[in-house]
């Protein structure tokens, strides 16, 4: 499925940027060298305690490491397997002792040792029953002096943290004090944050720009409030363009930004604007590979009417990202409507390519797509094509869509999905050669196959629903012969 | 008596420098250890050739000790350098008819004054050492340990060091042997020191007697005050006086004094004292911060400041590692020629058959059993004084690892009862449960079975909150220790910081105080009739598992493997290895078990079973390699 749009970018904004440098006061800029060690450190999202400890044992050539180092990275563990277990008041507990690693003798370490802090530290502030703003609020402020280099990442999480609480105003002051600190050199990483804390900038006055237009829309034209009104939304939206329209330059996944900005150019009627911004977010390579940014032109195009060649060249891209997106359903709707032969292929790969997903086994839209253009494939004489998209799946699909267990589940909880599935069943698992009786459905319906898979669903009632078996399908089944080219599928 | 006689007759210690044993000395004056001691002139005095250029004018002869030698002290008063008598006459006064001159210099002593009172004290790593010798030997004063083992004992260690190490009490100590000629002849020309008169040898000096300091201490800072002179020239820094020289200081077969040193030092003088505290019961109390050593620094006087490469001298950042600090205990023994130590007799607590009853009490194991070690050591021959005392001017220097010794014992009795082969063990638990609940009424059987089932437990616990508790250690000191003045701001900043971020998150903790620091104690397990809950087997009889034979005991189990069976030959220094996983589970547990208890290694508890072992089965190892298949032993 597609990302959400509420991406967490604060994440995506540093796996854009990298581990930014951490130094200390009066220390020079760190080398290449010690960056690598901090995000061997901190960067990885994933903790394996064994090998940080067989990393480690590796680097000293065998040493045995000082007390300090095993019991602070000790200390480390408890700390994590606490917050896996949300025992907040134990994190805290190990937090009071872990803060001695800001002074830890190991350069290394006591560099990686500020934001490694500020991130357990804030999660308990979270969540800690007895935390509040304030002692987030102060801990935030101790943190962002502790390692000038953190200053602006920390200071964009406490006034996303403020926003999580509603504190919208004091967010906005956050912001502001972040966008005007200047300290020692500027690099290029420290560039993007600040971008970044500008975007978000941005991204609050939209939200006060779309609850004016909302006011706006209550209004009446004639109404004495309503210039002033509208002269506020568009300064508005003039600032926000300008904080947010930096950031969505620079590589990345910007979803939300995107997203308003664009919303806003188009209230505006600048469609160029918004459309040259959603291409760009799209099609340049040097962002990084963003399924919605395709979501959101084709969104954008769909509404501009633009001609479905347009879209389909959008969604073609989509459908590579993206094979089990739900708009793949309507990329098949685009692609049965098109004139072009090729595009019908494309059309029964798609939908084979949707329903390969987990997720999509239970999607009846998909499956009464796919029964319906099998058929006319098949009918239209394309048996190749089914042939071709059949040949890679026959070995999983019946035991992933078409075992006994989905017959007995599918049965009870949705019959139109059943049948759908079993129609489909009847025509891949039914002999190759009733595919060629095109112009007797009737055949094609009564297939043996087909019928034994009903069978199963049938029987999986029980007893009771027996009766509902229609006679003529138990008669064809008893007398069908079940030849060796059916494998049969697995039964529990 | 025996140490004393000892050491007269090997003829190098001075009368003042005899090792007492049984009180022969009078204790020194405490203040000669606890604090720092200052001279005439003390802290500030400086050894300048400057000062002493100057100090040449003053020709008067000292009330004290009449000699014309004086030294000019950092408030600009004469000295005499003999003697150390301070007089009331001051530089500014005498060389009043030179004004401008004497006012320049005035203020530039005025300045470096102020710089110096900055910079604390002119002290030297030694003294650090001392300071800190003497804080543990309060500490185990406090534990219990006689009063005798901190004024005589350990002081008396300490000066044989100073002067075996050449710091002090000799002619010519280190300082001004000429290490560094380049540098030091400069200074000595002009010094005190090239005229210095021989201290004498005669204990009952005036400072003595005075009670202020000790003749001994005086001499020890004068010795080493020159080294000052070359502090000023080079510009690495340290805050003691000689910092970057003592970490530079490397000469053949000397022994460097190091944090983990004084523990040497200390576990040295408990051996000689015959105290009840083991090795192992020594680092554990460092551990549990009942005696100084992480940081022991923060508790010397303010005006000591650390800093530079004192911080590489007295920073400790590890808790000291048992295998370490007996290889260094007899590495210091040697290195100051001790004599052979009092002996180890059959009342005194590190004789194997005490250690093993307390052992079998702390791990919860018959009283029964403890017959069947002394058997054991008997026949080991382990319970020998000849075989415990510590006699570092022997062939060889070795002394006895009492506390895992006596643990081997058990585990070798265990496996004699119960063979440890994941089998025997369980089966026979399980005849002395039947027994147990058919008789009722009388003593119960030992059972293997439930014994390992509370230990398990009762360890699994134990272990968890030792590993917590260290998690949650707090290494770092109120006082900072940085590299440099520069880093200092820094350095108290980031306390600062860290101390606001503790107590920030110290209000999210549980209001409920956590239980304060543990009363030092030798035992960890305390297994009571009482308590229902955790079975005491303390009274539980062994019956199950012997058998009468005539008038005999035997063991029912007469089978028997060994932990080794061939001994490393070659120059490393482990005799055996231990591999885990190639032993049955009931042997890991108890090793396991064991080792926690003396925090040692497991690897090095085997290595002992497999000594004591070898002491055992001697006719099997010299016979046969061949696995020893039986063993029957009488009681």
């Amino acid at each position: 499925m597609s990302r959400a749009a509420s991406l967490p970018v604060i994440y995506s904004a540093q796996s854009v940027i990298g581990m930014s440098d951490f130094s200390e006061e009066l220390k020079g800029p760190v080398t290449d060298d010690e960056q690598v060690e901090t995000s061997v450190l901190s960067g990885a999202g994933m903790h394996f305690p064994w090998l940080q400890t067989y990393i480690e044992t590796v680097a000293i050539g065998g040493k045995r490491k000082k007390d300090f180092a095993q019991t602070t990275s000790a200390c480390l563990s408890f700390i994590q397997e606490a917050l896996l277990k949300h025992q907040w008041q134990q994190a805290a507990e190990y937090m009071h002792s872990y803060f001695q690693t800001l002074e830890d003798s190991d350069s290394y370490k006591r560099q990686a040792a500020p934001e490694i802090i500020w991130k357990l530290g804030s999660e308990i502030l979270f969540y800690h029953p007895k935390s509040n703003v304030e002692t987030f609020n102060t801990f935030a402020d101790r943190m962002k002096n502790i390692g000038i280099m953190n200053y602006l990442k920390i200071s964009l999480q406490h006034a996303l943290y403020l926003l999580h609480h509603g504190m919208l105003e004091d967010a906005k002051r956050k912001l502001s004090e972040a966008e005007t600190w200047r300290h020692g050199e500027k690099t290029s990483s420290r560039e993007i944050l600040i971008n970044l804390i500008q975007a978000y900038k941005g991204l609050l006055q939209y939200y006060t720009w779309s609850k004016k237009k909302r006011e706006l829309s209550k209004l009446d034209k004639d109404d004495y409030a309503y210039s002033a009104v509208a002269q506020d939304v568009f300064n508005h939206s003039w600032k926000t363009s300008v904080n947010i329209s930096a950031l969505i330059k620079i590589p990345g996944v910007w979803d939300p930004f995107v997203k308003s900005y664009v919303e806003m150019l188009e209230f505006y009627g600048d469609r160029d604007g918004a459309q040259e911004v959603l291409t760009n977010y799209a099609y340049d390579e040097k962002f990084p590979s963003n399924p919605n940014a395709h979501i959101y032109l084709y969104n954008f195009l769909k509404r501009q009417k633009a001609p479905r060649s347009k879209l389909i060249s959008v969604l073609k891209i989509l459908y590579q990202i993206v094979p089990s997106h739900k708009l793949m359903l309507e990329f098949h709707t685009l692609l049965r409507k098109s004139e072009k032969e090729e595009h019908h292929k494309l059309g029964l790969e798609v939908l084979f390519g949707v329903l390969d997903f987990a997720g999509c086994t239970k999607n009846i839209t998909a499956w009464k797509y796919l029964a319906k253009y099998v058929k006319k494939t098949l009918m239209g004489n394309h048996l190749v094509w089914v042939q071709e998209e059949w040949k890679s799946r026959k070995n999983w699909w019946p035991s992933f869509h078409f075992s006994y267990f989905w017959a007995k589940s599918d049965w009870k909880e949705d019959t139109a999905l059943a049948c759908e599935k079993a129609f489909v069943a009847g025509l891949l698992l039914g002999k190759e050669s009733s595919w060629r009786s095109k112009n007797r459905p009737q055949t094609i319906m009564a297939d043996s196959f087909f019928l034994a898979w009903m069978a199963i669903c049938m029987y999986s009632l029980g007893t009771g629903d027996r009766l509902e078996i229609p006679l003529a399908c138990l008669e064809m089944l008893r007398t069908s012969k079940l030849d060796g080219g059916w494998a049969p599928v697995p039964l529990e | 008596m025996r140490g004393f006689a000892a050491a007269q007759a090997h003829g190098i210690l001075s009368p003042g420098l005899a090792f007492p044993a049984g009180g022969l000395l009078p204790p020194l004056p405490e203040a000669a250890l606890a604090t720092r001691v200052t001279g005439p002139g003390g802290g500030n005095c400086r050894g300048a050739a400057m000062d002493l250029e100057e100090a040449e004018e003053f020709k008067e002869r000292c009330t004290q000790c009449e000699a014309v030698s004086w030294g000019l002290t950092d408030e600009g008063k004469y000295y005499c350098t003999s003697c150390h008598n301070v007089t009331e006459r001051s530089k500014e006064v005498i060389n009043s008819d030179i004004i401008p001159n004497a006012q320049i210099k005035a203020l530039n002593r005025g300045l470096k004054r102020k710089n110096n009172s900055e910079k604390g004290w002119d002290w030297y790593v030694c003294e650090g050492f001392q300071h800190i010798l003497y804080q543990q030997a309060e500490a185990l004063k406090n534990l219990g340990v006689g009063p005798e083992l901190k004024n005589d004992v350990l002081h008396n260690f300490w000066k044989r060091y100073l002067q075996k190490s050449k710091q002090a009490y000799c002619k010519n100590p280190v300082y001004t042997t000429g290490r560094k000629p380049t540098v030091l002849e400069d200074n000595l020309s002009h010094s005190d020191w090239a005229s210095e008169p021989e201290l004498p040898s005669d204990v009952n000096s005036p400072f003595l007697e005075s009670g202020m300091e000790s003749q001994s201490d005086v001499h020890t800072r004068k010795s080493l005050r020159i080294s000052k002179a070359l502090q000023s020239e080079t510009s690495v820094c340290s805050g003691s006086l000689d910092g970057v020289e003592y970490s530079q200081r490397k000469e053949k077969g000397l022994v460097k004094m190091t944090v983990p040193q004084t523990l040497a030092f200390c576990y040295l003088s408990l051996l000689w004292q015959r105290e009840a505290i083991t090795l192992s019961d020594l680092l554990r109390f460092v551990e549990e911060d009942h005696i100084p050593y992480i940081n022991a620094f923060q508790h010397f006087p303010e005006q000591m400041k650390l800093y530079g490469r004192d911080r590489g001298i007295f920073g400790t950042e590890s808790w000291p590692n048992y295998d370490d600090i007996y290889k260094k205990t007899i590495e210091v023994a040697t290195f100051l020629d001790l004599p052979r130590f009092p002996d180890i007799t059959e009342d005194c607590y590190l004789h194997p058959n005490i250690l093993c009853m307390k052992y079998l009490m702390e791990v919860n194991l018959p009283d029964e059993m403890h017959s069947l070690t002394c058997h054991v050591v008997k026949m080991t021959g382990m319970g020998e004084a000849d075989f415990l005392t510590f006699d570092p001017i022997a062939k060889v220097a070795k002394t006895v690892k009492y506390d895992v010794q006596a643990v081997a014992v058990i585990v070798v009795v265990l496996k004699l009862l119960f063979l440890l082969d994941d089998n025997l063990e369980w089966s026979l638990s399980n005849l002395a449960e039947k027994h147990n609940e058919k008789n009722k009424k009388d003593k119960p059987w030992f059972n293997f079975r439930k014994w390992y089932q509370i230990m398990k437990k009762a360890f699994d616990e134990k272990k968890q909150n030792w590993e917590e508790a260290r998690a949650k250690y707090l290494w770092k000191s109120e006082k900072p220790l940085y590299y440099s003045y520069v880093d200092k701001p820094v350095a108290y900043k980031k306390r600062e910081m860290v101390v606001n971020l503790q107590k920030q998150f110290s209000t999210l903790v549980d209001s409920t105080p956590t239980a304060g620091k543990k009363s030092p104690s030798s035992f960890q397990f305390n297994w009571t009739e009482e308590d229902t809950e955790r079975t005491c087997f303390h009274g539980h009889s062994l019956q199950g598992v012997l058998k009468e034979k005539g008038q005999s005991l035997l063991t029912k189990n007469s089978l028997y493997w060994l932990s080794t069976q061939k001994f490393c030959r070659c120059y490393c220094t482990h005799v055996t290895t231990y591999e885990e996983s190639n032993y049955s589970l009931s042997y890991q547990f108890i090793l396991n078990l064991f080792s926690f208890l003396l925090r040692i290694k497991a690897s090095l508890l085997h290595e002992e079973v497999s000594l004591v072992e070898k002491e055992l089965f001697k006719k099997k190892y010299s016979v046969t390699k061949k696995k020893s298949k039986s063993k029957k032993r009488r009681r």
